[in-house]
């Protein structure tokens, strides 16, 4: 069972794809396993995080369990 | 009991608020805020408003709810296109029914600017050298600091 990453925005450009499965972990032993130049992307101070649906206030100890979804949030520019 | 949706197939903001008239009649005022994709000069052919299922609606939801909390509405419409626009197509709908218009006129607002700067959504835009995300706009965040004096 794996967990899921989700890039939203322009995120998903940069990742190629809208969601990736990844084995779980640590988040910092996750994107160890990307492109470097998206792994910087993903963690820029202005990119905020959720797990399942919940915003986390901070990055730093993230750990994937088997079926958590971490998605990635640019600033978002809707209405 | 707030009407909160999100969806992708576009909406009749007409029928839409026919419908929310009729369903508060105690209502002495109700207030609505159309927001339509704008007609540009230059060349914008369309744009694209993306969402997150996980956090976008149930975002949307606990907006409501505290602009529920904050004025006392007879009821309150929040609803809000994504997907693939073009220029006139109607992108966010927002409507506040209270017995008196004050508290009408404020909620709407409020939940309008909330909506604008807060909510999970994602635009770009499509021109002729192709599809550009779009960030976010200052003044929004100007306007979203109004309500927390």
């Amino acid at each position: 069972m794996t967990a899921r990453l989700v890039f939203l925005g322009r995120l998903e450009d940069l990742a190629g794809v809208p969601e990736m499965d990844v084995e779980p972990g640590m988040l910092a032993t996750v994107l160890t396993k990307l492109d470097p130049a998206l792994a910087v992307e993903l963690l820029s101070e202005r990119v905020r995080l959720a797990l399942n649906g919940r915003l986390l206030g901070e990055a730093g100890d993230v750990v994937l369990a088997a079926g958590d979804e971490l998605a990635f949030l640019p600033p978002v520019s809707g209405g | 009991m707030a009407d909160v949706r999100i969806t992708e197939t576009g909406f009749d903001p007409l029928a839409e608020l026919a419908r929310f008239n009729a369903a508060h009649r105690s209502a002495g005022g109700i207030v609505s805020f159309l927001g339509q994709v704008r007609e540009e000069s230059g060349d914008v052919e369309a744009l694209e408003l993306r969402q997150y299922a996980a956090m976008t609606l149930p975002g949307m939801t606990a907006l409501a709810q505290m602009t529920e909390r904050r004025w006392p509405l007879i009821g309150l419409l929040l609803l809000h296109r994504y997907g693939v626009m073009h220029p006139g197509d109607p992108i966010v709908l927002v409507a506040a029914a209270a017995r008196h218009r004050r508290d009408a006129f404020e909620a709407a607002d409020f939940a309008m600017d909330h909506l604008k700067s807060e909510s999970w959504f994602w635009k770009r835009e499509k021109t002729a050298g192709g599809w550009r995300w779009v960030e976010p706009r200052s003044g929004d965040h100007a306007d979203l600091a109004r309500w927390r004096a």
